[in-house]
């Protein structure tokens, strides 16, 4: 009799579950450390803006006075540190993972019933949230320096932004999986793939006075549209192909990233 | 609560084909409490990673808490709880926040979880640290929020992978309490891995042995060595009384050996409860007028049962 209400018991505990709701559980556990760590964010606003500050006027000296044809030197760059940032942030968040992996943390999460996605989904995301403060901040930041703010402009190029940077996630904790054994190689892999492809976005410096083969490589490099995306969404156009070769992109990246992800996730033996 | 059927692990490392596991048949009923004993590298994690959905089987089935672990992953991990080798709770994170969070990923409502992690921090002696980063914490400490974190949805069904390891021996009694306590209030059955034999010798009711991906041996522990060791007794005697001796040890016992010593020689032999004949054995040889110089009993251990079974000590088994 014990028995049998005991397993009615557990069977009312086991709660209906859905992947928005593991997504969430996860994005609130790593949120919090943040919140109770606050300078850690505060020292990160700090940076971009930096950034912006020392590179922003050495770029006009290059570019001149039409910015490349986006009417200012900021419009030109802005958006290009905001890709920057979310690929600084998503690509390094596998190193946490790691840390949790290394302790064993990881382990007691995977034991729990939460959904294999929603594990690396919901960290992505985490990385994702100092990142929208950071661009709202930088970007309200260049307004008195002459940049034109486009709210929803800002705010579509956020959610690709959001979606890319979640795909960008996931690679990274697979990385981190697979060099779980020597953390060096983490950071091998990660930095030699992640200026590459900063400078053939043509993120930083515009890639067409670049030579040909530069140029095709930059095709092939899925930040390219990111990039070009979020510059003609700054400047204020909906109405350009740029949009929807970032939106696919951005899509591709993450199918691709989650893809690889959980597959990592669930086929490795920790 | 647990029942598999040929459970195989086999890992591929570039050529090498390790079998991790062969074909492991198992049933554990509710309320046991079994440990899996056996050296480094012997199959006990892996076994345990495949019947915590952790670890897909290579084939072989296996059915936890009623629930087919390669059918179901989720629904066998929200029914069990895990409490791993190593720390359970991040390092950067409080102790509350941790069991909070956990209580979310086992999809507790908030008041449910409150409850729950505020239960456990008594239980565990832990509400003083409840704060406290959980990087700050002890080894025991650490080790005891392991535990609170692996119960925190009431598990009927508990995995321990080598739960005491590293521990020092006060933190370790005080680890048992809990276990125990935790069975005895819920009926919660648990199954461990441990390489320490005096641990699965005195906690665990039923000791499964195993080596090379193996079961080798699967009872109590008291069966385990009597029937793989059994209790041996050693008498020193004078080598005038040494015929009559070895006419009376003959008659109680077996597996008789004689190490001569100088003007004697000690015979040892084994018989079945040990404390029982050695009474017996004593007066038998007072009646026949032997002068017993000596007499020792030695009951077997787990490694004398390991040893009898492999050839092999677990003491030295500190193979990889």
């Amino acid at each position: 009799m014990t028995a049998i209400l005991d397993s009615a018991a557990t069977s009312a505990r086991i709660a209906h579950r859905s992947v928005l709701g593991d997504i969430k559980a996860v994005w609130t556990r790593e949120t919090l450390t943040i919140l109770r760590d606050p300078f850690s964010l505060i020292f990160s606003l700090i940076q971009p803006l930096v950034f912006l500050g020392l590179f922003g006027p050495l770029l006009s000296g290059v570019a001149g006075d039409d910015g490349l044809g986006f009417g200012s030197t900021l419009q030109f760059f802005l958006p290009g540190v905001v890709v920057m940032i979310t690929m600084f942030g998503t690509s390094m968040t596998g190193a946490n993972l790691q840390f949790e992996i290394m302790t064993g943390a990881f382990e007691r999460i995977l034991a729990t019933p939460l959904a294999r996605p929603a594990l690396l989904i919901g960290r992505a995301l985490k990385e994702l949230t100092p990142l929208v403060v950071q661009a709202l901040i930088i970007t309200l930041v260049a307004v008195p320096f002459g940049f034109d703010l486009f709210p929803a402009h800002v705010v579509v190029g956020l959610l690709i932004l959001g979606v890319f940077g979640v795909g960008v996630g996931a690679l990274s904790y697979a990385l981190a999986i697979a060099t779980r054994k020597n953390e060096w190689a983490f950071w091998a892999v990660q930095q030699s793939l992640l200026f590459p492809l900063l400078i053939l976005s043509g993120m930083m410096l515009p890639l067409e006075t670049g030579p040909d083969w530069m140029q095709a490589l930059s095709k092939a490099n899925p930040l390219t549209y990111i990039v070009d995306a979020e510059r003609v969404l700054f400047s204020g156009t909906f109405d350009d192909s740029a949009v929807v070769y970032g939106i696919i992109a951005a899509i591709v990246t993450s199918a691709v990233g989650l893809w690889v992800g959980v597959r990592t996730v669930t086929k490795t033996v920790l | 609560m647990i029942h598999t059927q040929q459970l195989t692990r086999t890992f591929v490392s570039g050529k090498e084909t390790v079998e991790a596991v062969r074909g492991i048949d198992l049933d554990v009923a509710e309320g046991e409490l079994v440990a899996f004993l056996g050296p480094n590298g012997a199959g006990k994690s892996t076994t345990l990673r495949m019947l915590t959905s952790l670890l897909p089987p290579t084939s072989g089935t296996a059915t936890v808490a009623g629930i087919d672990v390669t059918a179901d992953p989720a629904g066998v991990r929200s029914r069990i709880g895990y409490i791993g080798q190593k720390d359970g709770a991040g390092h950067n994170y409080r102790v509350w926040d941790e069991l909070l969070m956990q209580g979310r990923f086992y999809g507790l409502d908030k008041q449910r979880a409150i409850a729950r992690a505020g239960e456990l921090l008594g239980t565990l002696d832990l509400e003083s640290m409840k704060m406290r980063k959980v990087s700050t914490l002890s080894g025991g400490q650490k080790r005891r929020l392991d535990i609170a974190l692996g119960l925190i949805h009431e598990p009927a069904l508990l995995f321990l992978d080598e739960p005491s390891t590293g521990m020092d021996p006060q933190n370790r009694a005080n680890l048992w309490d809990h276990i125990l306590r935790l069975r005895e209030e819920f009926g919660t059955t648990i199954v461990l891995t441990t390489h320490y034999l005096e641990e699965a010798d005195t906690m665990a009711e039923r000791v499964v042995v195993i080596d090379h991906g193996k079961i080798i041996a699967d009872d109590t522990a008291e069966a385990l060595k009597a029937e793989q060791a059994g209790d041996r007794i050693t008498v020193t005697v004078g080598a005038e009384d040494l015929p009559t001796a070895r006419e009376v040890v003959g008659q109680a016992g077996s597996e008789i050996e004689e190490q001569p010593l100088d003007g004697g020689a000690a015979i040892s032999f084994r018989v079945d409860a040990g404390p029982v004949a050695l009474p017996g054995v004593l007066h038998a040889l007072g009646d026949k007028g032997v002068a017993v110089k000596a007499a020792t009993l030695k009951q077997p251990t787990l490694d004398d049962v390991f040893l009898n079974l492999t050839g092999r000590s677990l003491r030295e088994g500190a193979e990889a």
